[in-house]
């Protein structure tokens, strides 16, 4: 009889490997049984060179193997090297086909050898040893490949790459630089990707470096050539390589055959395991991918936290000391506890589930505030999101009259109109009682908004009525607003998309909570733009005051989120309330001066359609040149470079001009900044000036270059030496004033280098006396800095 | 938004710092009746004459305060407006201070220096307030790159054009591809245009060649280097205004030196000789 171990571990890949280096140090009896000839295969298959991030940062690592974001080599060396140090019993080629459980023993058989006994089994074999294959004739031909190793392995080929998720986009920019690329998508847009990879991969289509197919799919493989169906019918695409990208499935039929049940006959469905990874088969613990945790932190911790279960040690997750940490402020209280009250007492965290919960609140602050210390104020520029746990909070509802407040109570929010349109708040907040509140960053609510259900109902919900009671209908209280509330509707429109045309019949009305819009009219056949309307005003309402057809077409000038309101709830609203119908009729008369004025001045329109195009719309804070005063010294970029390591943010000459306004190529600070929507370390941030600026935690990975529409973001190496001017002048020491740094900067981007470049950026002069050194340094007064708000007055001078 | 030119900056402000100053300094002299006639040597002549080595120490710090891009607080463009109306200034305080009193020496030399650096500032300031807005009419929204890659194509096409007609034509079309310069020398760029440029050329040539009516083809040709013509006028004439931006400050800046190292040797051999 041979020896039955604690614990056999299926699959070595980060959390198998880390389950058996514990085991080990533990001294344990354990195998650990690998498929190939190396250890973790997943990451092996990556892309040579691929860097490899350590997300999320903030849960502790708790592994006996070394891991943190860096090039795939030396990850895999480092494991190597942890299994080499443990002394782990490792038996690779061995291709487990089976398990089966007998008197609480089991029998794992494997392929051509000797089957293992153990007590338990740890399955950590992740997805990818199920990899999806093409379902069409030919799949199996030599030359179609479903991985690669190393793009730089080819050369002079015509590579077909059939995906449209990240891997197949990596796989086929990095193939295109020495081959010619065709990739193939099933859909009509590249929807699956990450951002950055999204724009990676569009990039590459419209400089023609990679071609793709959309809306294809592979019906025929032959030998050197590949048929496809297409909307325009079949077409035939000779090659000399396919490679296949199709993602991954769990290996359903295997875990099946061990007893393992899964919840839904969906073919992506996960099989449920318990708070200490075991599954139904009591013994057989899930881990890692196959137990829903892709990330490999997660997983390396699930290693090491599964043996610690299967010793019989019933210890905390890894990130409880850090919640006990974040909870300390609000006394001496249990972690569990305080979570349990979270889900009891804020409705709109309720739905989530408990690793959910914990990560939300890893990524929250907790603010222990005594009566009267404020929140934040008016016109401050965060965006994070405020929950109230304990106390009260009250809003100064009225600038004027900080005594005006309306309070919230326990387990309401607020913050979210910040987070919604991207601006300044709008409120003062403060703390009417002593009070415990939650602040929880933007990244993470938008996440939270994007899936989870309850939250974004909940979120849009009283975000509709506050919006409503803010901007459109003040003073009003929530009772008499519930009908308007309850038939507004959420709209969004992109870009150029209309809100209502000219002539249409008009029987609703915007209030414009994201995005601005333009006005414009059809005159002689013409549009003419009347107006920018910047969020947190309203549109269509005249439409309804005077029961006549649109006056003018309402267009989105970057994308909109409006709330819709019915003809019928608004004017049965003015009809019942005195205030709000006087507001509203001398907004009425205010705009149709003011359209009556721009039609005479087409001149001003045409600025304003050009900012607009310019994408200065979404822009907080733009830097704008008065052509009939630059004369052309670069002065703006020598301050810029002098006041920031040599590289200048700005590039004065580049950018299109029209009248005399000229929009250098310079950070516009948006609303809803591009460049935050896909940082891997969360390095971008909103200052409470307004001021997006990148931290020093940037891994230089390129996203935020690629992801920015108006390519403002340089990867930049580290600056070079600096002396002073006399240094410079007399013995020609280091770089002089504004001039660049020698050392390379161009616009590659970072990641692999062995230089690390990291994202550089207009950062407004954050923490520089006296503000924006580009226009302190403008000699002529050509240089302004503007926000949306400035548009009008600015299209007036109409030079 | 502050746009404003350095004239009117601040409703005149250094103006009205600047005239205050000549005023001051005109009545004194005036009212003042000094042993012989008016010079440097009284006590308003000494006062003036500080008066204008502090300011012309001052105006040349411009220089360095332009460059000293950290540590100041406050805009550039706020120095710039008090540089013009105090240089200004500085032309009737230190006239004042020579007391009209002129000859072959040193203290002279000084002056007319003086002159020639606040004449050359006036000349850049007649730039400054008139070229920008020359470049950007000029420019029509179009930057130079566009207009260099505009002329690429055009060549592009002027060649195949020129393909389907007679040697002659395709040697002075040739000429044109080949030859034509924009900016080449200092006199040239400054100048503005090109006398001998070899697109003008092939444009006549074409233009006389079709005595009886052009084809097609030539008329093709004709329109092609009519409008390579004119984005030529242009660049070349936005290169010509941007050295003027810049060409006076090539003799404002080193006659400031000159003129800094005179009022040294001036205050030395006036306190020498005392």
């Amino acid at each position: 009889m041979p020896e039955i171990v604690k614990v056999a571990i299926v699959g070595s890949g980060p959390a198998g490997a880390s389950a058996a280096a514990h085991a080990a140090k533990l001294g344990m009896a354990h195998v650990l049984l690998e498929r190939t000839d190396h250890a973790s295969d997943t990451i092996y298959k990556y892309q040579k060179g691929k860097f490899v991030m350590a997300t999320p940062d903030i849960l502790p690592l708790r592994s006996d193997l070394q891991f943190q974001a860096g090039k795939r080599e030396v990850i895999l060396g480092a494991w190597d090297q942890g299994l080499e140090d443990h002394q782990v019993n490792i038996r690779f080629n061995a291709d487990v086909e089976a398990i089966s459980n007998k008197d609480g023993v089991f029998t794992l058989s494997i392929r051509g050898g000797d089957p293992v006994l153990a007590e338990n089994v740890v399955l950590s074999i992740g997805l990818q040893g199920n990899i999806n294959k093409l379902r069409c004739k030919g799949a199996d031909l030599p030359f179609v490949q479903y991985q690669l190793d190393d793009p730089d392995e080819y050369e002079a080929e015509t590579i077909v790459v059939i995906g449209a998720g990240d891997a197949a986009i990596e796989n086929a920019v990095a193939l295109s630089r020495l081959n010619t690329v065709i990739i193939i998508n099933r859909r009509g847009e590249f929807a699956r990707a990450k951002q950055s990879n999204l724009s990676l991969i569009t990039d590459a289509i419209s400089r023609g470096d990679v071609q793709c197919y959309y809306n294809a799919s592979p019906s025929l493989i032959e030998p050197g050539m590949i048929v496809l169906e297409t909307e325009d019918g079949e077409a035939k695409v000779p090659c000399d390589r396919i490679i296949a990208r199709l993602g991954a499935s769990p290996p359903r039929k295997f875990v099946e055959s061990c007893g393992i049940e899964f919840p839904s006959s969906d073919a992506g469905a996960l099989p449920e395991v318990s708070e200490t990874y075991e599954s139904n088969v009591p013994g057989l613990y899930i881990i890692g991918a196959l137990g829903g945790y892709p990330l490999i932190k997660q997983a390396l911790n699930q290693g090491y936290e599964v043996v610690e279960y299967i010793a019989g040690n019933a210890i905390a997750p890894a990130d409880q000391p850090i919640l006990e940490e974040r909870f300390s402020g609000m006394g001496d209280v249990k972690v569990n506890e305080v979570l349990a009250a979270i889900r009891k007492s804020i409705p709109i965290f309720a739905g989530l589930n408990p690793l959910l919960l914990r990560e939300t609140m890893l990524e929250s602050k907790v603010h222990v505030l005594k009566e009267g210390e404020i929140v934040f104020q008016r016109n401050d520029y965060s965006d994070t999101f405020f929950t109230v746990f304990r106390g009260t909070v009250g809003i100064q509802i009225n600038p004027a009259d900080p005594t005006q407040m309306v309070t919230l109570g326990e387990g309401e929010f607020f913050g979210e109109m910040g987070l919604i349109s991207g601006r300044r708040r709008t409120a003062t907040v403060v703390a009417a009682v002593d009070c415990v509140l939650f602040e929880t960053t933007r990244r993470t609510m938008l996440k939270l908004i994007q899936s989870v259900d309850d939250v974004r109902r909940a979120m849009d919900k009283t975000a509709i009525l506050r919006q409503v009671q803010m901007y459109l209908t003040p003073g009003v209280p929530a009772e008499d607003l519930q009908s308007l509330v309850e038939t507004a509707e959420i709209h969004r429109f992109k870009a150029g998309e209309v809100l209502f045309e000219e002539g249409d019949e008009g029987d609703h009305m915007h209030l414009i909570r994201a995005g601005s819009c333009t006005i414009s009219k059809r005159i002689g056949g013409k549009d003419v733009v009347l107006n920018y309307v910047p969020s947190g005003n309203y549109v269509g309402e005249m439409a309804l005051l005077s029961d006549m057809p649109r006056s003018a077409t309402v267009r989105a000038a970057h994308n909109v989120e409006s709330i819709c309101i019915t003809g019928q709830s608004f004017k049965a609203l003015m009809q019942s309330n005195e205030s709000v119908r006087t507001a509203v009729e001398s907004k009425f008369r205010e705009r149709i001066r003011s359209n009556e004025q721009m039609e005479g001045r087409p001149e001003a329109g045409n600025i304003i359609q050009f900012l607009v195009e310019q994408g200065v719309g979404e822009g907080t804070d733009v830097l704008l040149i008065d052509e009939s005063l630059c004369v052309h010294c670069d002065n703006c970029e020598k301050a810029c470079a002098e006041t920031h390591d040599g590289i200048s943010r700005l590039d004065r000459g580049a950018g299109p001009s029209f009248a005399t306004i000229h929009v250098p190529t310079s950070c516009r600070h948006c609303q809803h900044p591009h460049c935050m929507a896909d940082c891997p370390p969360n390095a971008i941030h909103r200052a409470p000036d307004g001021e997006v600026f990148i931290d020093d935690s940037c891994i230089g990975c390129g996203n935020c270059q690629r992801n920015c529409p108006y390519g403002v973001i340089q990867m930049a190496s580290p600056p070079e030496e600096k002396f002073d001017l006399f240094g410079w002048l007399m013995f020609g020491k280091g770089p002089g004033p504004g001039d660049k740094t020698h050392l390379s900067n161009d616009k590659s981007t970072g990641a692999g280098g062995d230089v690390i470049k990291r994202a550089v950026k207009c950062d407004m002069c954050k923490g520089i006396d006296g503000g924006a050194a580009c226009v302190r340094a403008c000699p002529t007064g050509a240089a302004a800095r503007v926000s949306p708000e400035d548009f009008m007055s600015l299209a007036m001078l109409g030079r | 938004m502050a746009h404003e030119s350095i004239l009117i900056y601040r409703k005149f402000r250094y103006l009205k710092w600047a005239l205050l100053l000549v005023a001051i300094s005109s009545v004194l002299y005036i009212a003042h009746a000094p042993v012989g006639s008016p010079n440097g040597g009284t006590w308003l002549g000494y006062t003036l004459g500080t008066i204008s080595a502090g300011l012309m120490v001052w105006l040349a710090w411009f220089g360095i305060r332009k460059r000293s891009y950290k540590g100041s607080s406050g805009r550039l463009e706020d120095w710039l407006s008090a540089h013009v109306y105090l240089g200004l200034a500085l032309l009737i305080v230190a006239t004042l201070h020579s007391g009209f009193q002129f000859g072959w020496n040193i203290h002279t030399l000084l002056y007319a220096l003086m002159m020639g650096v606040a004449l050359s500032g006036a000349v850049g300031l007649y730039f400054y307030s008139r070229f920008p807005r020359l470049l950007s009419q000029n420019r029509g929204g179009l930057s130079a790159e566009v207009m260099l890659s505009q002329i690429a194509d055009l060549d592009r096409d002027i060649r195949t054009l020129a393909m389907t007609l007679d040697d002659q034509t395709n040697n002075v079309v040739y000429e044109s591809i080949k030859n034509t310069r924009i900016g080449n020398d200092f006199l040239r760029q400054l100048s503005g245009t090109d006398p001998q440029c070899p697109t003008s050329a092939a444009r006549h040539y074409v233009e006389r060649a079709g005595g009886q009516g052009l084809s097609t083809a030539r008329r093709d040709l004709l329109a092609r280097l009519v409008k390579k013509e004119g984005l030529l006028r242009r660049l070349r004439r936005d290169i010509q205004l941007r050295l003027g931006l810049q060409v006076w400050l090539y003799v404002h800046v080193p006659l400031t030196f000159a003129m800094l190292a005179a009022l040294i040797a001036h205050v030395v051999t006036v306190f020498y000789y005392w």
